[in-house]
């Protein structure tokens, strides 16, 4: 099972719960970047490994995350 | 396998809720208000109640829920909510009526209005997040502060000889007959929050069954308040608070 | 039942009844003398059972006016009763109904204050209801019978410019007509509005989206100052119009008086006995009586007091309208005030022992 997740990264406020849930270390705060509102916001630093278990989307109190995944074929 | 193979010809799994509009919401970074208001609007589209529902805002942090959720509301005085909803699912029978409260609101000015409402058997349910803190105002102590908890105005811990005891609404609410359903929950980890949706779910089936009053406690946190990271204060509230609050069902009558 | 029927009532009685016959869908009420006859009545005539009216016994004022405000903000003709004491904790709610644009309809059978007080008639309460009892800029459309026949008819009266303006209305009585009772012809039965009716008419109310593409909002709360004046010059606005075309009054044997009283409600029915006493002396005295004492009516008394040699205003108070009706002249005559407190109705011959006193 392959996922991906895409962040709305100016709703982000880098609460850090979703890299927090990701049992795989998917996600991280941007180091230095920031967004319009001048937080460190969550991005995939290992999306190759994701398997779209939605945990980061359904603990992102903001709804930022949107995820999706496919089965390897 | 490509991210956008997975995106375009994948599977959604997980989408914020239509309901939950684009606004951003106010509160503060983990503040579990967001993961409840989430919830909420997830189930009243999972029941198709979107264009039945009327909902009642606190005042408080969630004084806003309106700008949020997508539904028709109206923003009570501080406490009143429950005396709004009661007096509007009188009048419209068929809707969808719950009020959104925190525990400054509905725990201590408002604990009038909230159990007689309750316990007048009003078809309606009550939301109630309890982070046993007053955030919107500045970090004061609440009815829910836990003894020995620290806020601005108990700044050297809450005492008995000062402050009197924590109120736990919900055990009250249980012994109410008015009251159908009574659950302590919280949204800090991905099994709990599937749990919450579900009483939240159960909580508004009940009340437009016409079972009676339903009260969802989620047992929350105040990161400004507590002056913790979100990480920190959901290790506190699962130390401290859930000892104190514990969670599950403490009345559920509508299964009968 | 028939149309309209003759009944031997008490005031309170004809607010209860004349509520079930306008097309109420809902009071709120809690128990305080001198008024609970308006709850009782209600009770025992069960309207839930009939037109479909709720009517509901709440926990305490403070929940009576925010069920009020609940349904108010559904677009429903929803309505209170208290006196004083319950009104004073009515004042929260209120200003948030004002603040909110929610008509509602409000009855205030005044007893004597200050505090618990007593629970005999008073117009003590004047101030609170038309400068503004609770916080903010607001005002409250009030209107004041003088007999029971018009606790009945004003009931409807006020629904509708609650209605007009979205703005609480006051049916402002005391104890003295809440508690007489006179032979009262009650208005015909009007329905209730259907829910697609209020839909269409309340087009901003929380029933529900029902289709309608974006949500109804009901709140008094913004935070941005710049957004706020205008939501308040709009309200402003609003009473402007209010005191243009709502001022309602009576007059009464005033063509050829020398000398003018004015009363509202019961201290009304008082001074006309005076003005009956004065002319059997030979002392020509008229009655302006204000039926709405917010609008008040400044410009009727402002012409008047051109005519007249001084003004008697007679209240049972210690002196609250006259302050209006000396804004309304100004210093052009004399204005003197003769009232009893602590709910003491005087009697027509000390009236007119004070307007002696003022000639």
């Amino acid at each position: 099972m392959h996922g991906a997740v895409v962040v709305d990264t100016e709703r982000c406020k880098g609460c850090n719960l979703c890299v927090l849930a990701c049992p795989l270390g998917v996600l991280e705060l941007t180091p230095k970047t920031v967004n319009t509102k001048g937080y460190h916001y969550t991005h995939p630093v290992k999306e190759d490994i994701c398997i779209g278990c939605a945990s980061c989307a359904i603990v992102c109190p903001d709804g930022c995350i949107t995820v999706y995944r496919k089965k390897e074929e | 396998m490509t991210r956008e193979e997975i995106i375009n010809t994948g599977e959604l799994v997980y989408k914020k809720p239509e309901l939950l509009n684009e606004t951003p919401m106010h509160y503060c970074p983990g503040c579990p208000h967001g993961t409840v208001h989430k919830l909420v609007a997830e189930v009243i589209d999972d029941m198709g109640m979107r264009d039945k529902t009327i909902a009642v805002s606190p005042v408080g942090c969630s004084v806003f829920a309106y700008r949020y959720i997508d539904v028709d509301w109206e923003e009570a005085a501080h406490g009143r909510a429950p005396a709004l909803a009661s007096a509007i699912k009188r009048l419209w029978p068929d809707r969808l009526v719950f009020t959104y409260q925190g525990d400054g609101d509905l725990a201590c000015i408002g604990t009038a209005e909230t159990i007689h409402a309750l316990n007048r058997k009003e078809n309606i349910t009550i939301i109630f997040i309890n982070n046993a803190i007053y955030g919107m105002t500045g970090g004061q102590m609440a009815p829910t502060t836990l003894l020995g908890q620290k806020t601005v105005t108990c700044p050297y811990g809450r005492e008995v000889a000062l402050h009197g005891y924590p109120l736990k609404i919900a055990d009250i609410a249980a012994i109410l007959p008015g009251t159908c359903y009574v659950t302590r929950q919280t949204v800090h980890t991905v099994p709990a929050i599937r749990k919450a949706k579900a009483a939240i779910r159960k909580a508004f089936e009940y009340s437009l069954q016409g079972k009676g009053s339903n009260l969802v406690e989620i047992v929350s946190t105040c990161n400004s308040g507590w002056k913790m990271s979100p990480e920190k204060s959901f290790k506190w509230m699962e130390e401290n608070m859930v000892p104190f609050y514990p969670l599950g069902d403490l009345k559920d009558t509508g299964k009968e | 039942m028939a149309e309209k029927e003759v009944s031997l009532i008490k005031g309170n009685e004809a607010i209860a009844l004349a509520a079930i016959r306008c097309g109420c869908d809902g009071y709120f009420g809690y128990p305080i003398t001198p008024q609970s006859e308006v709850l009782e009545t209600l009770a025992a005539q069960k309207p839930w059972e009939t037109t479909g009216m709720v009517v509901l016994q709440a926990e305490s004022e403070l929940a009576s006016i925010n069920m009020v405000y609940g349904g108010a903000g559904t677009g429903k003709r929803v309505m209170t009763s208290s006196s004083s004491p319950g009104i004073s904790l009515m004042q929260e709610g209120m200003s948030y109904l004002a603040g909110a644009e929610l008509p509602c309809v409000v009855f205030n059978c005044m007893r004597g204050g200050p505090g618990l007080g007593t629970i005999q008639p008073s117009q003590s309460d004047y101030f609170q209801t038309v400068k503004g009892g609770g916080h903010g800029d607001y005002r409250l459309i009030t209107l004041a019978p003088s007999s029971v026949q018009e606790m009945a008819d004003f009931v409807d009266l006020a629904f509708e410019l609650a209605f007009r303006y979205r703005n609480p209305a006051m049916i402002l009585s005391d104890g003295v007509i809440g508690q007489m009772m006179e032979k009262v012809v009650l208005p015909g039965f009007k329905p209730r509005r259907t829910e697609e009716q209020i839909m269409k008419e309340c087009p901003w109310a929380a029933t529900g989206r029902m289709g309608r593409t974006h949500p109804n909002i009901i709140t008094s709360l913004e935070l941005q100052s710049e957004v706020m004046e205008q939501n308040n010059l709009r309200i402003q606005a609003k009473y402007k119009e209010c005191e243009e075309k709502e001022v309602r009054y009576e007059e009464y044997m005033c063509e050829d008086a020398d000398w003018l009283i004015v009363a509202f409600g019961s201290a009304a029915r008082i001074a006309k006995k005076t003005i009956q006493l004065a002319r059997g002396e030979g002392i020509k005295v008229g009655l302006l009586l204000p039926i709405t004492l917010w609008p008040f009516p400044t410009r009727q008394i402002e012409a008047l007091g051109r005519k007249v040699k001084g003004i008697l205003v007679l209240e049972f108070n210690a002196g609250q309208m006259i302050e209006d009706v000396k804004l309304a002249v100004g210093c052009s005559l004399p204005v003197e005030h003769y009232g009893r407190l602590g709910g003491i109705v005087p009697d027509p011959d000390e009236a007119l022992e004070a307007l002696k006193k003022m000639i």
